[in-house]
């Protein structure tokens, strides 16, 4: 098994800008491997900024970024490739290909950085399409499955190649709190089975109780980081009041608190 | 509470009118299809540079929406307007005041008039003109981006998406093949018939094979295929990869260490450098169709048809034609194909994208051609 210890990524003195406007200023946090890792905030604060950061789309206005130990400002292509082969990514739409069965789309990614014959790619392909229990639907293509199984799909394609480290923006925005809740507890055992380690995009407060080891929270305000643990911890005892009404709902209410 | 129709327009008069102070009464519903009718004069009347103290007495109003409440906010606003006015609202129901009280009035600052400060001519040309110069600018380092990948797809054929090309050559191609030889079939006979009144003065009818013949191997054949092909497969690939683009897809591909350009891109290329020669072909044969419907129509035989054509026309016509197609489908994937990369959010990007791929699409292959008709003339073509 893994070593819960080992950081897989680490942020230091992170800056993100759209052309002037600093949206992030000066952040760090690091991931640990096997870790449920979220970035949570209210809107507009950065969150999906941070996460295109994280994978390489967006280059930093300052700061590092490093991904397995391989710093991914300043990579040359070959090693981006290296950093960009052991992520995988599921965007907030899926973003599946509309043109390809849900197959040909998780086998995409095998079909480029494999030399497998396409017997073993299909078979691989059914076998990451069954893991998120679309092993039925492999001919189906992205227009004709609900909502909920386009991202389950696009969680098999984004671990097509068994990336250690999984990206997921958004999983449970606009999915029914049933469907949400499966997918937590697909997340959560993929995580333990696999050791994937998660970062994810969320501000379900349900699903980041339920699936969550460790929470950061991005602020508008300050530009950067207001909380770093585990959700629990934040609500009950956190200093900053901004950061306990967010886990508690606002000043007037009191959720019950889910458990795993 | 009334229904909405049967709701009679709200009553507004003045009370105690004098030449510094007066109290507007408004009397029934403030509702949003009704309240229209006071509110201008209401507020003429508060925004008189004479009166100093308005009242606004709202005793009798006993029904109060959105868009009332909205009326009264911009009554009590003229007081931030204008210093010297003194403005009050008496009688307000609680319901209503609680409506009130959600907006503060205190640091509201109204939305500035975007048609009060029109934009410098100035400044507008030099805003199109730096748009211009950064789309040159992306243009060029795509046109580097495509060939380097193109150089690297032809070396390595292996990577080339082969079902995605076939696809793209049976839906610009082989799909676009009943449109292009109707219309160059009617090109062929129209010219024909066109030039058969003039020609008929000298009684060189006979020449009608030279003129459509020439005309359609060297110039008409490449031009309209390649328009069509701008029209129909161009604005598709902008739109394809325009809406890949909307949908995250195009950054999924680049977050799986797969090259867009490449993979989306290439296929799509090369396709229309295969196909629109292929095409042009069809396009002068249908073309020489149309010229020898009018030509057997006017009385001579296919043979003097064909002869005539042999005589006008060599095969370096041809092949010089052909040429011009293969570079001009290079260009109208390309822009194509670099339209729909240029993308930005949105449902209206991407029919801006498809409207750009095809406009600057038409515009490339004209500047090519007549690049190529510099360069034939000096190779003496």
């Amino acid at each position: 098994m893994t070593i819960k210890n080992d950081i897989v990524i680490q942020a230091n003195a992170l800056t993100c800008a759209y052309g002037t406007s600093v949206i992030l200023d000066n952040i760090n946090f690091e991931v640990r491997r096997g870790e449920v890792f979220i970035i949570l905030g209210g809107s507009g604060c950065g969150k999906s900024t941070l996460l295109k950061h994280l994978i390489g789309l967006y280059q930093p206005a300052g700061g590092s970024i490093k991904i397995i130990d391989q710093d991914l400002v300043h990579a040359n292509q070959q090693e981006h490739r290296r950093i960009l082969k052991n992520i995988g990514v599921m965007y907030q739409s899926g973003a599946l290909f509309g043109s390809m069965s849900l197959l040909e789309n998780v086998r995409l990614p095998l079909e480029e950085h494999t030399a497998l014959d396409i017997h073993a790619m299909n078979l691989i392909a059914h076998m990451k399409l069954s893991l998120v229990g679309l092993g039925n639907f492999t001919k189906h293509y992205p227009s004709e499955v609900s909502g909920g199984m386009q991202k389950r799909a696009a969680i098999a394609r984004a671990m097509a190649l068994d990336p250690e480290v999984l990206f997921l923006d958004e999983p449970s925005a606009g999915l029914d709190p049933i469907t949400s809740s499966e997918l937590d507890a697909l997340i959560r055992r993929l995580a333990e089975s696999l050791g994937i380690t998660f970062v994810i995009v969320s501000h379900e407060l349900a699903s980041i109780f339920a699936i969550a080891d460790r929470v950061i929270m991005l602020d508008a305000e300050t530009k950067g980081i207001i909380a770093d643990g585990p959700p629990v911890t934040l609500q009950q005892s956190h200093s900053n009041a901004t950061v306990r009404e967010f886990f508690n709902r606002g000043k007037h209410n009191n959720i019950t608190q889910v458990e795993d | 509470m009334p229904s909405f129709r049967n709701s009679p327009p709200p009553s507004l008069e003045f009370v105690d009118e004098t030449t510094d102070s007066i109290t507007l009464v408004f009397k029934g519903e403030l509702r949003t299809e009704s309240v229209s009718k006071v509110w201008g004069k209401a507020r003429k009347k508060a925004s008189s540079r004479l009166i100093s103290t308005v009242i606004i007495d709202v005793h009798n109003i006993n029904y109060c929406d959105g868009t009332g409440i909205a009326m009264l906010a911009d009554l009590l606003l003229e007081a931030q307007r204008r210093t010297n006015v003194d403005i009050t609202l008496e009688g307000l129901k609680e319901d209503f005041q609680q409506l009130l009280d959600q907006f503060d009035l205190k640091h509201f600052k109204p939305e500035p008039d975007s048609n009060a400060k029109p934009i410098p001519v100035t400044e507008e040309v030099g805003l199109t003109a730096s748009q211009f110069l950064q789309d040159l600018k992306e243009l060029i380092s795509f046109v580097g981006e495509a060939f380097y990948s193109l150089w690297i797809a032809l070396k390595h054929p292996s990577t080339i998406r082969w079902k995605d090309m076939l696809l793209t050559i049976e839906r610009a191609g082989v799909n676009a093949l009943p449109i292009v030889c109707l219309i160059c079939f009617l090109m062929g006979l129209i010219m024909a018939f066109q030039s058969a009144i003039p020609l008929k003065q000298f009684a060189a009818e006979l020449f009608i094979a030279d003129l459509v013949s020439v005309a359609m191997l060297r110039e008409l054949g490449p031009l309209m295929t390649a328009i069509l092909l701008a029209g129909r497969s161009g604005s598709a690939f902008a739109a394809e990869i325009g809406t890949m683009k909307v949908n995250e897809e195009v950054n999924a591909l680049q977050t799986m260490g797969i090259d867009p350009v490449r993979f989306l891109t290439i296929p799509r290329i090369i396709a229309s450098i295969i196909v629109t020669p292929l095409l042009t072909l069809f396009a002068n044969f249908m073309g020489l169709v149309g010229g020898w419907v009018v030509y057997i129509s006017l009385g001579f035989p296919t043979i003097v048809y064909i002869n005539q054509i042999k005589s006008a026309v060599t095969l370096t016509d041809l092949w010089g034609g052909l040429f011009k197609a293969g570079v001009f489908g290079l260009l109208v994937a390309g822009i194509g194909c670099f339209r729909g990369m240029q993308t930005s959010m949105g449902a209206s990007a991407v029919g801006q994208s498809t409207t750009r791929a095809v406009v600057s699409g038409i515009v490339l292959i004209v500047m090519a051609d007549g690049l190529f008709s510099v360069i034939y003339y000096i190779l003496g073509l």
